[in-house]
């Protein structure tokens, strides 16, 4: 194998414990890798090879011993929201331009403690905002297949470097789909677990509901391993739950027999790119090969998700955001009185989208409006989560696209917000009801871009949709592109 | 053209609420983005919620707590190192007038 | 002040610290006078990413007062983002309890100089966490977050008092409610209890509630008389005059002792409540309300009942003597070995207290230690030293730091009851009275005090009275 940084996680655990590789190499290939193709892509806001290196070294001297844990000597890119103890974590914000935490996020620990190597902190649209990371204060991120499209975002960064090489899988975080449609358009695999299944301790916060951690990779098996990693009760995160985790490869049977997929009709609507629909339906079809039924599912609140997230989500952003006011921590514009340093800090810290959202929210929570708009936005998400609630009597995961379209072209969606928020139709609902959600590639568009297809479960039903992507995955229905880059 | 979801007063308004200085172009880029946005989310009153609770979490329920220990020692300079302005070990800033 | 024509409506909401060791939501030390910024962390320092966990016991000493306070006790309770800014306040947000707080309803009872006793409604308690503080120099202020997160329990009255005097009462029921059920250490002058004012004034007889102001962040019980005698007149100055009350946000100047507006503007605010999605609803099942039952410290009103069933003090002197923790601990503490507690009772509210008002000080500093005091009072009982004498000696152990027995063999102020010596006293002033005596004989009883007073003296005052009278009388009566 020439390419070390090609290498899926699965293999690179056995070659490691073999001695056929070490750590060092592995990690080596990928900075390498990031070198090349970082002038292109822009996948990373802080590249760390001196302390990759470090911790590559020492990973080595462990994977010595019989008991390495599993992503010993894993090299990982961080979306740029995780607390770094010692590293640079902006957030892709003028804002934290400089912020060093001096604390580690509690994913990060675990990660940390099983001996993973850190390549970098990864590009991301501002406080998560956006669907492109185009709103990065640090230019965007251009996706793999075809620099003059985006990566998708808010974890563009994330995506990108898994899909080009740069290293083995990647952290990202998703709140309204955030790390699903990055894996479509990149091609790569990508999971929202459910809420709470991993803690957000140390992630910095767009919308405390509906944040969570989740990683991308090159296949599912890599996936469920990161998973495992990840998830787990944490007593610093008071909504995290206290459920063990499963061992998730186990679930990796390639079995899809009598599996009822339920597919919503109102998440294949005009409007919708038709490369997209129909790489979404021979998937379905190919399932159905394999033994699976498909059921005809509604969930008619669709519609109206969209509208109750960007209440919801922008709301607790705006009280999320507040703290960012240049006296503790972050940009400072020097001010005659306090009002004006606020004001002045944050306008110049906080890029546009970011001042669009908490103005909103800002709005729909402010007197007089608090009913007509924050509660009616969170009484509609009951009437969405009763939508899942419903359809998950009928089946066991439910199959739809993941965006309208495959990655549109920079600069494409900036000039109207409705028209880039309403790109999230097919995720944003999966965040609202609080359930797993994995996006996983199913094809190319004529133009050769990555097409993703979601699969969506019941609440920590990680292990069947992890089974039924891993069995997609062995049916081997298309061919993986290579990259120009 | 049609009327506006929001007026300039009320952008001015949520700006100070929300301690952000807009120039005149970002109001009216505002305002136009905010009244979009609203006039989008009126759909929310084609569905019934009179009977309809809301869903403020959607983790599970259970009251996680700590036992009172104090787990944490004194590290000023550490929580001090990013601080923008600094007197001492506290954070400096504008006179606070009451 | 035309008090006839109006009636002030007066609500309290006090802020008390919860007696925790660690903060609400994070595990940093709430001691209080520590350098600035040395009990903060990445939590209370609202750090991008840091998420809160509840303190157990916050939640406990909720449930206590709420207990205490006679409230409903929610089963169910919300927290709430309260949004603000100010430099005191690192999230930008104050995590506390708006629609659904932990306890409801409730009463606390006061009681006047008048003899009457009133009840005052309890609106809610709930809990939250507290700011850090600022100090204002000449050329900017400057944060300290140690104050940041601790927990505070906020108890908010019902608008049922009429007066400065109904306010003072209340609050020093409320303060030794809290400090009995060891709920707070409530000391004022560290802002472990602050109290904020709401105050209208309104015709007598009026059935609508006048516009109110609030005075806020009132740190001592005689500011907070002060204040609300003050704004009373000036709101009725203002309605006299022709004028409207507005409704505003006040601050006591304790040096010009009056009110005035705030200036900031920053207090004409929105809050834009909304439930923290980043905790869990509050659940308190029944068997915790009833663990706390259990571990419920003695109030005051049981403790006074207390003291007059088993000490059989007076209701006043019972009442006297509970008034504060310390002094009723105190008092407990000069018991062991007495027989008299009245006596004891007595010394504590006499001797003790006057010293400790006069010199400003706590009851711990200014006085001698209550065992030492219960020496003393042994010593009396006794009948080793007069009662003058122990009077002298707590004064001198008051300012010396020695202990009772050291005292009184320094001072010389040991009781003499030795028989001998008296009957030799005794003796001698017959003998060098002879006309008095054969007057006394004679009949004129009133000369006895005479002669009391002459062993006395020729004994130095030391001598036991009990002593000299039995042996006087034998001797008189020749």
């Amino acid at each position: 194998m020439s390419e070390l940084n090609r290498l899926t996680i699965a293999d690179a655990q056995a070659k490691l414990r073999k001695r056929e590789i070490s750590s060092r190499d592995l990690t080596r290939a990928c900075l390498d890798r990031i070198a090349t193709v970082e002038p292109k892509l822009n996948a990373f806001i802080t590249v760390c090879a001196r302390e990759a290196l470090e911790q590559a070294d020492a990973a080595d001297q462990r994977l010595s011993s019989a008991d390495a844990p599993p992503l010993c000597g894993i090299p990982l890119a961080i979306k740029d929201i995780y607390a770094t103890k010692g590293v640079r974590t902006t957030c892709a914000s003028k804002i934290l331009e400089n912020f060093v935490p001096p604390f580690d996020a509690t994913v990060i620990a675990k990660l940390r403690a099983e001996g993973a190597v850190f390549v970098g902190k990864a590009n991301m649209d501002e406080f998560a905002m956006g669907s492109s990371t185009e709103n990065s204060a640090f230019g965007p991120t251009r996706n793999p297949h075809d620099l003059e499209r985006v990566a998708g975002g808010s974890s563009g960064g994330s995506a990108a470097a898994v899909a080009a090489y740069e290293c083995l899988a990647s952290l990202g975080t998703d709140t309204g789909g955030s790390i699903r449609e990055p894996a479509s358009f990149c091609g790569v695999v990508g999971i929202k677990p459910t809420y709470s299944r991993v803690s957000r301790y140390g992630v910095i916060a767009y919308a405390s509901s509906l944040d969570q951690v989740g990683p991308f990779s090159r296949t599912v098996r890599d996936a469920a391993i990161m998973l495992r990693s990840l998830a787990g009760i944490d007593p610093s995160d008071s909504t995290c739950s206290a459920r063990a985790v499963p061992d998730y490869e186990r679930a990796l049977t390639g079995d899809v027999k009598a599996l009822r997929i339920g597919v919503p009709k109102e998440y294949f609507v005009e409007g919708m790119q038709p490369e997209v629909e129909k790489s979404v339906r021979d998937a379905l079809a190919n399932l159905q090969k394999a033994g699976a039924h498909t059921v005809e599912i509604s969930l008619p609140h669709t519609p109206y998700a969209v509208a109750a997230y960007y209440l919801v989500a922008t709301a607790e952003a705006s009280a999320n955001l507040s703290r960012y006011d240049g006296i503790r921590y972050g940009l400072r514009v020097p001010a005659e009185n306090n009002i004006e340093l606020y004001e002045k800090s944050r306008a110049q810290g906080f890029g546009a989208e970011v001042k669009r959202r908490v103005m909103l929210g800002t709005f729909a929570l402010s007197a007089g409006y608090y009913d007509a708009y924050y509660l009616k936005g969170q009484k509609v998400r009951t009437l969405i989560r009763r939508d899942f609630e419903r359809a998950f009597e009928t089946c066991d995961v439910v199959m739809a696209p993941v965006a309208p379209t495959t990655a549109f072209k920079l600069g494409e969606k900036t000039d109207d917000p409705l028209t880039m928020y309403l790109s999230d139709i097919f995720t944003i609902s999966v965040n609202l009801a609080g359930l797993p959600g994995m996006s996983i590639p199913c094809g190319y568009d004529n133009a050769g871009l990555p097409i993703g297809l979601q699969i969506i479960g019941a609440p920590f039903s990680e292990e069947t949709i992890f089974r039924v992507g891993d069995a997609y995955e062995k049916i081997g229905a298309f061919s993986t592109h290579q990259l120009k880059i | 053209m049609a009327e506006s979801k929001i007026t300039l007063e009320q952008v001015r308004h949520v700006a100070l609420l929300a301690r952000l200085r807009l120039s005149a172009d970002e109001e009216t880029r505002l305002q136009a983005d905010m009244s979009s946005m609203l006039g989008y989310v009126e759909k929310l009153n084609e569905l019934d919620t009179t009977n309809v609770p809301p869903t403020a979490q959607v983790g599970e329920p259970g009251t996680p707590m700590r036992d009172d220990e104090v787990t944490n020692h004194p590290a000023p300079d550490d929580m001090l190192a990013n601080a923008p302005a600094r007197h001492g070990n506290f954070f400096k800033v504008p006179k606070i007038i009451e | 002040m035309n008090s006839e024509k109006y009636e002030a409506v007066i609500g309290l909401e006090v802020h008390a610290h919860l007696s925790t060791r660690s903060k609400m939501f994070c595990g940093c030390s709430t001691a209080f006078g520590a350098q600035p910024n040395e009990n903060v962390c990445p939590r209370c320092m609202g750090m991008p990413g840091v998420l809160p966990v509840l303190n157990r016991q916050a939640v406990e000493l909720a449930v206590r007062a709420g207990l205490a306070a006679h409230c409903e006790i929610a089963r169910e309770s919300i927290f709430d983002r309260k949004s603000y800014f100010y430099p005191d306040l690192p999230k930008g947000y104050q995590i506390s309890q708006y629609e659904t707080p932990i306890c409801k309803g409730g009463y606390i009872e006061i009681a006047l100089k008048s003899g009457e006793t009133k009840r005052v409604r309890l609106t809610r308690i709930h809990l939250e966490e507290d700011a850090g503080k600022n100090i204002h120099e000449a050329d900017g202020s400057l944060v300290d977050l140690n104050r940041s997160g601790v927990p505070l329990v906020e108890i908010v009255s019902e608008p049922d008092m009429r007066s400065a005097e109904d306010a003072g009462a209340y609050l020093r029921a409320l303060h030794a409610m809290l400090r009995y059920a060891e709920v707070s250490d409530a000391r004022m002058a560290e802002g472990g209890m602050r109290c904020d004012v709401n105050i209208s004034v309104r015709e007598r007889g009026a059935e609508k509630y006048g516009v109110k102001t609030e005075i806020k962040n009132l740190n001592s019980f005689r500011f907070v008389e002060k204040a609300i005698g003050f704004e009373i007149g000036r709101q009725i100055e203002v309605i006299e005059s022709g004028g409207k009350v507005q409704q505003e946000t006040h601050l006591w100047d304790p040096v010009r002792e009056e009110t005035r507006p705030m200036r900031s503007k920053e207090f004409a605010n929105d809050y834009r409540y909304f439930p923290e999605p980043d905790l869990p609803p509050l659940r308190v099942p029944p068997d915790l309300v009833e663990k706390v039952k259990t571990e419920m410290p003695e109030l005051p009103d049981a403790r006074r009942a207390r003291y007059i069933s088993e000490f059989g003090l007076t209701a006043y002197e019972a009442g006297v003597i509970i008034d504060e923790r310390e002094v009723a601990d105190y008092f407990e503490a000069t018991l062991p070995g007495l027989n008299n507690r009245k006596a004891a009772a007595n010394w504590v509210m006499t001797e003790v207290l006057r010293v400790v008002h006069e010199s400003g000080k706590s009851i711990g500093d200014a006085v001698p230690t209550a065992k030492e005091v219960g020496t003393l009072l042994k010593m009396i009982e006794d009948s080793k030293i007069s009662l003058n004498a122990a009077k002298t000696a707590f004064a001198a152990m008051c300012t010396s730091g020695k202990g009772a027995e050291a005292t009184i063999g320094e001072l010389g102020l040991a009781q003499v009851s030795d028989e001998g010596a008296i009957a030799a006293a005794c003796d001698q002033i017959i003998a060098a009275e002879p006309s008095k005596v054969a007057e006394y004989r004679g009949g004129r009883d009133k000369l006895y005090g005479f002669f009391v007073g002459q062993v006395m003296k020729a004994m130095g005052g030391k001598a036991n009275p009990k002593v000299i009278n039995d042996i006087l009388k034998k001797k008189l009566a020749g």
